[in-house]
């Protein structure tokens, strides 16, 4: 026999976390998503790089709106993690899903606002589409994310989760990614153009 | 066919696998099945399918090209002739039968039950159906897309091209990434969870890395061509200014995100062809491939670089000369590695016994082949003669040469190889030898001339030409060539057709092959590996032949896993058993959800959101499902040897 050693051991059926073929997957999906925003973050330097006139055209967006939703996707990180621990008790996970769907719900209502106060329409010019449709891809991304939260809530109260935290781990994977993602986004949107 | 008994297990226990494993009889057990052979099947033969339709297209254009100015095609069909076979060829055919090939072959080789995820395969396939399918739903109807396969813009926006073409364009290659990206994915977690006890990185088989590194590949890049559609059908539909100068948009960003995308993607469609070269090949040198760890390197490394080089097809875009000179450099570089891989096929057949059957004629002249495409190759990357030679005969003949050298020849080779473990029975060597001369010949009278008339001149994707530019001779025996290749393949066809049912019975290992999948019976059954194996070398079926070390493969005896449809997972660097991991039964939800998807594609082609909304329901509904937690009897269990 090779340098593989069988004995008589036991093993888990399924597995958890970086054991179960699940996390591989999750972390499949993110890699792939990652390298969207990537991609379209770099359509948003291409077209400034190349821009003739000065970009953002309007001036650096304002900080007003976005600067406290940023705060509000990060408390909810925060929650998540707080919530989906090892060993946790239901009451608990539960109200930390419930709590960050409504973090996310206000992140989205806030996004809304910013939107509504754009002084340009989404076919005014290049900065314009790719100013709504990076932020846009985003908010793509929060809805699905609350989807899964509500999802996952309503698994814990039937009680599908108790033999299975991994859903609720890696539910809170992906909406750590998002809340990443937004970070990148912030930085390239609103960030950059005040330091340059 | 009977399974011949290859394991050493009693009757009754392979009865029960037999139980847990098969698919359901029927049009449910049709439409439901998860097994990873009858999936790879699929993609073969839809592959197959595609390589058809896209050589009936070329075909149709060499008619209209064989003499000058002749008129069989008008300019626009023409445009859409050589649009769909770029598209056919390059997303429909060439990535999608290498899938088949890893489908079918990867848990084989592995020594896995299947795929980590089966109901993501199947998916995978359904949506490359649907794709496909979505793709040529306007030809009828004279709308097929008509940009060329990298569909530069401006020429493809709505002001200069409008009706549904590059809309069916934009969103089916949208609709086709998610296959390739989830069909990745599942690659990717199988390489790391499901393989045998002992199949550690250093035994892997070299087709196993070239599927690996593509689809790590694809996972990185797909996104960008993805987005490069999605922005594109936002400038067309909801005119937006992504691409539009007038709002401060820019043409280039399509080429970038594009061939950010391509040329990895062109390295994903020929590292799995090149990896079966390097499986199958020494099997009849008789030898193991000379510099195993090289050409694994190498093959990394190639994908490494690739993703350094896209700029090489935008030389004549007018960048500053600086990203020119760079870009050129990476792509002298990846000379390198491939160099590596041709001199490892070159000593191993040197330093072998070779047997000149079928498959090792394609391989060997694959070789060539790659040689002949690589040196263009190499020319067209020096940015002087680039300027030179862009967009001209000299790039179709290149294209050509790649891309039907390393996957076709490859593709082609390992068909006739790997037929009898997938039907039970060989397949004709006599027609066989026919086939390939036909195709060599053929292939190489029809792309050599490209490299003569392109160096005269002719450009590219234009309908016709004039008989001053005096080419027309070349022409004719460019097409003369082409139809003997189509020829070869005809023989191809006719061979598959006669020996699934004619063949010589096969037997479990008719090559005399050292890798797993010739240990179990041809075809395998359901489940694959009786017991699963462990391995304790490159070749487990060589071990007493080579006799490397003393340490021997045991593949009668191993963790019997039959509590239900499971496999066993592996820790990723050692593979370690360390979870046994339940595997999925028939299931009607990926192609459940591929219908939703293309509900929603459908939607977006016709701008109406109630037909996408409800699609999104649909497939939210299906995915809802899909992924609902189930519970396993317990948590864990003894592992039990046999």
């Amino acid at each position: 026999m090779a340098d593989i050693h069988l004995s008589e051991i036991s093993l888990p059926v399924g597995g958890q976390e970086q054991i179960s073929t699940r996390w591989w997957g999750m972390m499949c999906l993110i890699a792939t998503e990652g390298i969207l925003f990537v991609y379209l973050i770099f359509a948003y330097a291409y077209l400034g790089s190349q821009s003739p006139g000065t970009w953002p055209p309007t001036g650096p967006p304002s900080l007003y709106l976005s600067a406290p939703d940023t705060i509000v996707l990060i408390v909810s990180s925060f929650l998540l993690g707080w919530g989906v621990r090892k060993g946790v008790s239901r009451a608990r996970l539960q109200l930390a899903l419930a709590g960050t769907f409504m973090l996310g719900v206000v992140f989205l209502v806030v996004q809304g606002f910013e939107w509504a106060a754009k002084p340009f329409m989404l076919k005014t010019n290049a900065y314009s589409a790719i100013y709504f449709t990076l932020t846009g891809f985003h908010m793509v991304h929060v809805a699905a994310g609350l989807l899964m939260l509500l999802v996952l809530l309503g698994w814990s109260v039937n009680g599908r989760l108790a033999h299975h935290p991994e859903c609720a781990a890696l539910g809170a994977l992906y909406w750590h990614f998002v809340d990443v993602v937004w970070f990148a986004v912030f930085t390239a949107i609103y960030l950059v153009p005040r330091f340059s | 066919m009977a399974i011949e008994i290859a394991q050493g297990l009693p009757g009754n226990e392979r009865r029960k696998l037999l139980d847990i494993w098969e698919t359901a009889p029927g049009l449910y057990g049709w439409l439901a099945t998860v097994d990873h052979k009858k999936i790879g099947v699929r993609y073969l033969c839809t592959a197959f399918f595609f390589l058809i339709i896209g050589g009936v297209e070329a075909l149709t254009m060499r008619i209209q090209l064989a003499q000058p100015g002749l008129k069989l095609l008008s300019p626009e069909a023409y445009n859409q002739l050589f649009s769909m076979h770029g598209v056919t060829m390059i997303f429909l055919y060439a990535l999608p039968m290498l899938s088949g090939f890893s489908n079918y072959l990867w848990p084989l080789l592995l020594g896995s039950r299947d795929m980590a995820f089966p109901r993501l395969n199947a998916l995978s396939y359904w949506v490359y159906l649907f794709a496909g399918i979505f793709l040529y739903i306007s030809f009828p109807l004279g709308q097929a897309p008509d940009g060329g396969w990298f569909n530069y813009v401006p020429n493809t926006e709505l002001q200069y091209d409008p009706g549904i073409n590059i809309d069916i364009y934009s969103l089916g290659l949208i609709f086709l990434g998610i296959s390739t990206v989830v069909g990745s994915a599942n690659f990717v977690v199988t390489l790391l969870r499901c393989r045998a006890p002992g199949m550690s990185v250093n035994r892997l088989p070299i087709l196993v890395w070239g599927t690996l590194t593509a689809s790590v590949a694809n996972l990185l890049a797909v996104p960008a061509v993805s987005l490069a559609c999605f922005l594109l059908w936002m400038d067309r539909r909801y005119y937006t200014h992504f691409y539009v100068i007038s709002g401060g948009g820019q043409p280039l960003l399509w080429q970038h995100l594009f061939w950010i995308f391509g040329h990895p993607w062109v390295y994903a469609l020929v590292l799995p062809g090149m990896g079966i070269v390097s499986d199958a090949l020494p099997v009849f040198c008789r030898r193991p491939l000379v510099g195993y760890t090289l050409v694994a390197i190498s093959t990394v490394s190639t994908m490494i670089l690739g993703f350094g080089v896209w700029v090489h097809h935008m030389f004549a875009t007018g960048l500053p000369i600086v990203a020119l000179s760079f870009f050129s450099a990476a792509s002298f570089v990846i000379a390198i590695p491939s160099a590596i891989a041709v001199f490892s096929w070159i000593a191993t057949i040197w330093t072998g016994r070779p047997q000149f059957k079928t498959p090792f004629l394609f391989f060997a002249g694959f070789v060539l082949l790659f040689v002949i495409g690589g040196v263009s190759g190499f020319m067209t990357a020096s940015v002087a003669l680039d300027w030179q030679l862009t967009d001209t005969y000299f790039i179709v003949a290149h294209l050509h040469y790649v891309l039907l050298g390393i996957n076709v020849f490859p593709v082609v080779g390992g068909i006739h190889f790997w037929f009898p473990k997938i039907t039970g029975r060989m397949m004709d060597e006599r027609l066989g030898k026919w086939t390939f001369w036909t195709m060599f010949v053929g292939f190489n009278l029809a792309f050599f001339p490209m490299h003569l008339i392109g160096l005269m001149g002719m450009p590219r994707r234009v309908y016709t030409y004039s008989a001053e530019l005096g080419v027309g001779g070349h022409n004719l025996l460019i097409s003369f060539g082409a139809f003997l290749f189509a020829a070869g393949i005809l023989l191809l066809l006719i061979n598959i057709i006669r020996s699934r049912t004619v063949g010589a019975i096969a037997g479990s290992n008719p090559w005399d092959a050292p890798t797993l999948e010739w240990s179990v019976s041809s075809p395998p059954p359901p489940y694959n590996f009786a017991v699963i194996p462990v391995v304790a070398s490159r070749h487990p079926l060589w071990e007493d032949r080579l006799d490397e070390t003393a340490d021997r493969s045991t593949i009668h005896h191993g963790l019997v896993l039959d509590d239900g449809k499971e496999t066993v997972g592996i820790t990723v660097l050692d593979a370690e058993p360390d979870v046994i991991l339940k595997m999925p039964g028939d299931s009607l939800l990926p192609l459940l959800a591929a219908l939703g998807m293309t509900v929603i594609f459908s939607g977006m082609l016709l701008i109406n959101y109630l037909i996408v909304a409800a699609g999104a329901v649909w497939t939210g509904l299906v995915l809802l499902v899909w992924l609902a937690p189930r519970d396993h009897a317990s948590a864990e269990r003894p592992a039990v040897y046999g």
